[in-house]
């Protein structure tokens, strides 16, 4: 359902894009539910940008949920919280969505186990200094929880010359089905607000905006709501495109500011954090708490109980949908939305911080997409009217088709692709242009490498 | 579990869809053209496109790729080259210039998406080289028998110089040029007069054309900026030197401009692919049309000013790429 102000004139936007079926109205309207713990909880130790953290338990102790259980490894690195009170049963190398084998610690829950979480020191928001506060967001664990899991305090740290002049709190969560950003935002806006408060003071930004699309009035109603008065903080909407939650797109419908090439928010002046990161920081550093659990939506037509449930980190695929009762005809299954979720090949594969969904697609959503006819690229434009970053990526395709990596690279901006994927939902002739780019990027590494 | 790269939900038009949709988009056109020149018409039409086809179909087998007449713009592309020939011409004439177009103008040239030329247009320029007073031989449209009687021109044997029961006066392009007399620009729009098959009616092109601009099919730019080009540059022309050139609305609806500017020009596979590119590549377009109409030999110059803006299309692609984000400059 799109309502008028979707298409609210005057709204804030991007040039380019493209318009997905929502497919939002099954969850929501779902409150955020507590997700049952799995009989086995698999915590990869690097499910963030950077390097691994260091496992600081051993095979066999009995971990308390909430608890350290291993520490970050230099600065790109977060901690990681027990996700349950229960036995560490194995430290090993295990798969994760990245498909990369990740070494992973293995925690099998106590069934009699309260799974009360203690409070740790906390980070008290009026006399901590900003360097306390970073280091307390890494303590916590948090990282982006919007899909990139990057460390949230490395985005907080940033050179003397440069300057902070408007955070920005992303809650756009343009990606078809998911709803955790939405509910997050519906129901725990005094968190946001407090995280908006650690943000400011460790950064010192002069604004801070909530940029929430059209498609989530009842947010925009309850955040509007939960503004500080002593703080400028406002929440502006935009209209409705993917992928307007994408950090740089979303910095140009706001602000028309454009992120230099290779650069960072930062370069204009700019710090972008997740409604739901933010939302963490708001609720764990005051308590000295660790992130254990997070928000996501498990829905597709592949689902019956589909919802936004409280999971506990760890929890494996197989799991998470059983629970959900999965349809026997699901053919295809994705972490985050379906424009940019990698498909899971392996059910047995845990949910990670930066897991936004588990969506399940049954033979009938994937049948017509898998067996279409590709046709030669017909020049129609739609790709390049599509593409949010300006490339044109059926001249790329082209030389991906041609296998001419190096020159996607040197002459047409390859890396500035994101991946978003909005080209190849446009294509007329179906070419997988997204997997053509995947593989051109990894080629050219793989070329430079050898040179 | 399926192992498939996101994205994984697609919208829903495919290029057989939108081709279907040029097809649909022609067919008033092409009714209207059987209307106004009875069988000889219905028989060059369906010659052009069986040549067409055929010419695909073959070619295909031969060279042992599949089949790709499912994607229909063999169809389009023989619709639109039967509409540019006239009406009488005889139909062994029609089918060579089918295959040519076809065979070297895109076949050749690796089938749909590698042709850089308009296949529908290469095949008539090629009658144009090769029989140049049978392509210029118009018989008269609205023909009282024009149902019950098929011109013997049309059914001239193979090598054989056909011969023409009626000859239309003129075109009213070559009534301009030639003979200096212009044409009512109602009976224009409307498609009273004589001319090719299907280049007549301008209301109905243009009603072809909204239809698919309508459905995300088409690239309007390339079509106004045609129209924009010509109109103001014929009144220009008109305004210094009113008895010399003609008005605006004569040039806009005379010929197989509205059938070019609508139908051929658009071909996106041949035709730039920024926005900007295409009011560029209108531009010169329309520029071309107005120089070879007014200081050229032909009376007629929409067929050549769309192949030899085809030439020029990859260079204007290169010319007006989009500025990447966060680019300088
Ligand atoms: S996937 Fe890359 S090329 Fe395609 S639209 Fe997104 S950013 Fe542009
Ligand atoms: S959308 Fe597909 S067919 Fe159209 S220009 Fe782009 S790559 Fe080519």
């Amino acid at each position: 359902m799109t309502g008028i102000m979707d298409t609210a004139l005057g709204a804030p936007s991007f040039r380019h894009g493209v318009h997905p079926r929502e497919h939002k109205e099954d969850t929501r309207g779902l409150a955020i539910r507590q997700f049952p713990f799995a009989p086995m909880l698999i915590m990869p130790l690097r499910q963030h940008l950077g390097a691994p953290a260091v496992p600081v338990v051993r095979v066999g102790q009995e971990v308390a949920r909430g608890e350290t259980i291993a520490r970050p490894d230099g600065f790109m690195s977060v901690a990681m919280h027990a996700p349950a009170s229960g036995v560490v049963r194995r430290i090993e190398l295990a798969p994760t969505i990245s498909g990369d084998m990740v070494e992973s610690v293995f925690i099998e829950p106590l069934p009699a186990d309260t799974q009360e979480v203690d409070d740790g020191e906390p980070c008290r928001l009026d006399n901590a200094t900003p360097e306390q506060i970073m280091t307390a967001i890494q303590n916590a664990g948090i990282v982006g929880l919007g899909g990139a899991a990057f460390p949230t305090h490395a985005k907080l740290r940033f050179p003397d010359d440069k300057h902070v002049d408007t955070l920005i709190i992303n809650g756009v969560e343009c990606e078809p089905y998911l709803t955790t950003d939405h509910r997050v935002m519906l129901e725990q806006s005094a968190d946001v607000i407090a995280g908006i408060r650690y943000l400011v003071k460790a950064t010192s930004a002069v604004r801070t905006i909530i940029a929430v699309e059209a498609n989530k009035p009842d947010a925009v109603t309850a955040l509007s709501a939960a503004l500080p008065d002593d703080l400028p903080v406002d929440v502006t909407v935009l209209k409705v495109k993917y992928p307007q939650g994408a950090e740089k797109i979303l910095i140009k419908a706001l602000l028309k500011r454009e992120v230099p090439q290779g650069g960072l928010p930062i370069d204009v002046g700019v710090i972008c954090t997740n409604v739901a990161t933010t939302a963490e920081i708001g609720r764990l550093l005051p308590r000295g708490r660790g992130i254990q659990e997070r928000v996501i939506t498990i829905a597709g037509p592949g689902v019956e109980k589909k919802g936004n449930y409280l999971i506990p980190i760890g929890t494996p695929v197989r799991f998470a949908l059983e629970a959900c009762g999965a349809d026997p005809d699901i053919t295809r299954v994705f972490m985050g939305g379906p424009m940019m979720g990698p498909a899971v090949s392996n059910l047995d594969i845990p949910v990670t911080k930066g897991t936004s969904g588990i969506l399940a697609f049954t033979v009938h959503e994937t049948a017509a997409i898998v067996e279409r006819k590709v046709y030669a690229c017909i020049h129609c434009a739609r790709c390049v009217e599509s593409c949010p970053v300006f490339l044109n990526p059926s001249h790329l395709g082209l030389l991906a088709k041609n296998e001419q990596y190096e020159q996607m690279a040197d002459d047409h901006s390859l890396y500035d692709c994101f991946e978003c994927g909005a080209c190849n939902y446009v294509c007329p002739s179906h070419i997988p242009l997204v997997q053509y780019f995947r593989l051109a990027k990894k080629m050219v590494r793989k070329l430079r490498a050898t040179h | 579990m399926e192992i498939a790269s996101s994205p994984h939900v697609a919208s829903g038009a495919s290029v057989d869809d939108i081709m279907r949709n040029v097809v649909y988009a022609l067919l008033p056109v092409v009714v209207f053209a059987v209307f106004a020149f009875g069988l000889s018409a219905l028989l060059v039409l369906t010659t052009a496109v069986l040549a067409c086809v055929g010419t695909e179909y073959v070619l295909n087998r031969v060279a042992g790729a599949p089949d790709t007449l499912g994607d229909w713009s063999v169809v389009i592309t023989g619709l639109l080259y039967g509409l540019t020939l006239p009406p009488g011409l005889a139909l062994w004439m029609v089918a060579v210039g089918g295959i040519f177009g076809v065979g070297v103008g895109k076949f050749l040239f690796g089938g749909l998406g590698s042709n850089a030329f308009n296949p529908a247009l290469v095949g008539r320029a090629f009658l144009q080289a090769a029989f140049p007073s049978a392509m210029t031989t118009w018989s008269p449209a609205f023909l009282a028998d024009r149902f019950a009687h098929i011109s013997s021109s049309t059914l001239a044997f193979p090598f054989a110089r056909p011969e023409y029961d009626a000859i239309s006066a003129a075109t009213p392009l070559s009534a301009m040029k030639f003979r200096d007399t212009g044409t009512d620009p109602m009976e224009l729009m409307l498609g009273l007069t004589s001319g090719s098959v299907g280049e007549t009616c301008a209301v109905l092109i243009l009603v072809g054309g909204i239809y698919l601009v309508a459905r995300n099919m088409m690239n309007w730019r390339i079509t106004v900026s045609i129209l924009a080009t010509v109109a103001t540059m014929t009144l220009i022309a008109n305004t210094l030197a009113p008895g010399e050139y003609p008005q605006p609305m004569f040039m806009l609806l005379s010929g197989g401009l509205m059938l070019g500017a609508v139908f051929m020009a658009t071909d996106p596979v041949a035709s730039p692919i920024t926005d900007t590119g295409c009011w560029v590549y209108g531009l010169l377009i329309g520029g071309l049309i107005v120089v070879i109409r007014f200081w050229g030999g032909m009376a007629e110059g929409v067929m050549y000013a769309i192949l030899l803006a085809n030439a020029v299309s990859p260079h204007i692609d290169n010319l007006v790429q989009p500025r990447v984000y966060g680019s300088r400059a």
